[in-house]
This record gives structure tokens, C-alpha cells and sequence, in this order.
């Protein structure tokens, strides 16, 4: 739920971190608190357990900049991503204008990944919002592990795409993040479908991080248009 | 709507709950108000400039409201259209505006905890009237900024990023 203060012409927006535990989310948060500078953003909040894992979430705002003569602001959220903080995970989706999905690349947490996904799906379907309707990326984080699964894989089993009914959407559009791939194409069967923009990172070095805030900043502005 | 829908206010709005802030504060006696939304954004703010990072706060309130909105169904109430939160010297009263907003009261031994819930809840009842008006503008008039679809508005934001 953007809010728009016409008054002191300012955007707030909110973008959600979503993910199984452990996979990165609070990393990628880190970095962006570590890379930019200190008038650009606010203090970061972290409601952790004393073992440094996510108790509520992680918060922080950062100032975009102004475009289009608008202050733009992005508050940051992540969630628990252990799977017994439902209550309080799906609470952090309350009012949220984007969605980052952090998953863990490695071959062992693929389950975990999936039934994260579903549980976003069902989250969002509790508060009436349509995830294919909204700014969404996929980052898949820790690139770097020997044990990472192909990107093909994880595609196929994360983001394999919804289906386009729009003639107006359905264009054939190459996907930037991996050659040969696409956004929106029509299978064999003839059914056109769109794919969330997808990313690879490693989120501990930084990799990919300002690369995917960027794709779903890009994502949100474009839905205020 | 396909996600959450959005809300924006006018100067004539801000300057309308500004108003009724001022006039709340000057009759409760409290240090500061607040408002702020059930997303974690800071509204308003009237009174004593708090010395803590206001966003923070805010994103912690609106979280506060919620938990308590979900303990409030597990004992079998629909909500608590208010909380209170007290300290050895500051405290602080937070009530539900329309759903959508948390109005929040800081004070400290100046005043007393009944004045303020007393004084607070016609003002709420006020809020409610203000907000739901705004709410209601959104519903049919969502906020659309010019040029943020376009290119321009992408190119500002790669320039942003670095690129």
C-alpha cells in the first residue's frame, strides 16, 4: 500500500524480503544498510531471537532519491522464514507494494524453497492479493556453493510462470537475467505465460543485491504510472 | 485492486489533521502524537520532536497492532481498538483510527492516563470521519503520478542506482 503525501510530495512504499530461514533475507538487508550512506537511510530494527534469527522482521528504509520531483522512499521488511512463524510472517505482508523472494539456491533446501513459495501464494491469497498482479522477483541467492542447483532447476520448480490471458501482454520478451530464456513466451501448447523477473545473487558478497532491490523498485514506481 | 490498494492525502488534508492534532495535544497535555499507518508509515506528527528515529518507531507500532489484533481473535475478541503502554516516567496510548491508521499518544506525569483516553477517543471518532472520506476518494481516484510509468521515470531510477 503506497502512500502518497502530496502535501510534501513524498512516496513511502513498502517491499517485503520473503524466503525459507536461513537463505539470505536479513544478508540482503545488511548489505543494502552497509552500502548506502548514512543520510540516505534510516536505522535498521531487527527482531531477533538471541541466536540472530528473524523473531518478527528485519526493517529498514532507505531513500531512494527523487524522481519525477517525488521523494521516494522504500521501507524494507523481511520476514521469519522458519516455517512456525506463519502468524507473524504473514502479518509483514499487511499493505505490501513488492515482493522479493530470497531462495536458497542449494540442492538440500530446494523443499524448503518450494514450500516457502506456496506458503507466500497462500499468504497473500489470505489478504485477497494476486502475486502475479503485483511487483515480484525472484532472487536466487548463494550462487557461489558447490551444491547449487542449476538455474533451469530451480525455475522450473519456483518460477515456472502463470498464465497471460491479456492479448496485449502476450509478446515474446527475452529475459535480461539469463540469454535464451524468456519473461513471456507462448509453449508448445499454445498457452502464452509471464515469469517473475528472476536474479542471481550472492548476497553475503553483495552480488546481485542492488541489482535486485533495482528490479522491484523499477516494478513498484511502475505501477504508481 | 490486484495488491494492497493505496491511499494518498492532499495539503488540505495534512493541514485538517494537523489542526485537530494541535488542538488534541493542547487539550491532553501529552508531549507528542503521532499517526501512522497500519503499513509501518509515519502520517503525522505534532508536539515535542520525539528524539527517536520516527520511521523505526513507526514500523514497531504498526507491528504492535498487529500482534495485538491477532492475540485480540485468539481470546475471542474482534480487536483492541486501543493499547496503553506504561513506563516509569513516559508512556504511551495508542488507538485504532478506522482501521486503516494507529493514532499514538506519548506522555509523561504532566497529564494522566484517563484525560488522554478520554480526550483521544472523540478525537479518534473525528480521525474516523476525516479518514474514511480520504479512503474513500482513494477507492475511486487512485493515485496515479504522472510520468512514472514512462521512460524518464526508468532512467531517473537506473541514474539512481548508478547506472
Amino acid at each position: 500500500m503506497s502512500m502518497i503525501n502530496y502535501a510534501s510530495r513524498e512516496i513511502n512504499c513498502k517491499l517485503v524480503y520473503y524466503g525459507p530461514g536461513l537463505g539470505g533475507k536479513t544478508t540482503n538487508l545488511e548489505h543494502v544498510y552497509g552500502k548506502v550512506s548514512p543520510q540516505t537511510r534510516g536505522k535498521m530494527i531487527s527482531l531477533a531471537t538471541e541466536t540472530e534469527r528473524t523473531l518478527f522482521f528485519d526493517f529498514l528504509p532507505v531513500d531512494l532519491g527523487t524522481i519525477r520531483g517525488f521523494k521516494t522512499r522504500f521501507h524494507l521488511y523481511t520476514v521469519p522464514g522458519q516455517v512456525y512463524y506463519n502468524a507473524s510472517r504473514k502479518l509483514i505482508l499487511k499493505g505490501v507494494d513488492g515482493i522479493v523472494f530470497v531462495a536458497d539456491s542449494q540442492l538440500e533446501r530446494m523443499e524448503a524453497n518450494i514450500e516457502s513459495m506456496q506458503n507466500l501464494y497462500d499468504n497473500m491469497a489470505e489478504y485477497g492479493y494476486d502475486l502475479t498482479k503485483i511487483p515480484f522477483v525472484v532472487q536466487y541467492n548463494k550462487r557461489d556453493l558447490p551444491n547449487a542447483s542449476p538455474i533451469k532447476d530451480l525455475q522450473a520448480a519456483l518460477n515456472p510462470g502463470w498464465p497471460i490471458d491479456d492479448p496485449a501482454k502476450q509478446k515474446v520478451t527475452p529475459d535480461p537475467s539469463f540469454p535464451g530464456e524468456y519473461l513471456v513466451q507462448q509453449l508448445p501448447t499454445g498457452e502464452w505465460i509471464e515469469r517473475a523477473v528472476a536474479l542471481e545473487a550472492v548476497a553475503v558478497q553483495g552480488d546481485g543485491v542492488f541489482e535486485t532491490l533495482k528490479a522491484v523498485s523499477k516494478l513498484v514506481l511502475k505501477t504508481l504510472g | 485492486m490486484p495488491g494492497a490498494s493505496s491511499w494518498s492525502f492532499r495539503e488540505e488534508d495534512s493541514r485538517a489533521m494537523t489542526e485537530l492534532l494541535t488542538g488534541l495535544l493542547r487539550e491532553t497535555n501529552v508531549r507528542s502524537l503521532l499517526l501512522v499507518d497500519r503499513t509501518g508509515q509515519i502520517v503525522a506528527n505534532v508536539g515535542e520532536a520525539p528524539q527517536f528515529d520516527t520511521q523505526a518507531f513507526a514500523s514497531l507500532t504498526a507491528a504492535d497492532f498487529s500482534a495485538n489484533d491477532q492475540l485480540a481473535k485468539m481470546i475471542g475478541e474482534h480487536e483492541f481498538a486501543s493499547l496503553f503502554h506504561q513506563g516509569e516516567k513516559e508512556s504511551m496510548y495508542l488507538a485504532d483510527v478506522a482501521r486503516r491508521v494507529i493514532l499514538v499518544a506519548l506522555f509523561d506525569s504532566r497529564t494522566t492516563l484517563g484525560l488522554v483516553r478520554l480526550k483521544v477517543k472523540s478525537a479518534v471518532e473525528e480521525l474516523t470521519r476525516m479518514f474514511e472520506d480520504m479512503f474513500r476518494r482513494a477507492g475511486t481516484d487512485a493515485p496515479r503520478l504522472e510520468g512514472f510509468g514512462g521512460k524518464e521515470a526508468e532512467d531517473e531510477i537506473d541514474k539512481l542506482f548508478g547506472d
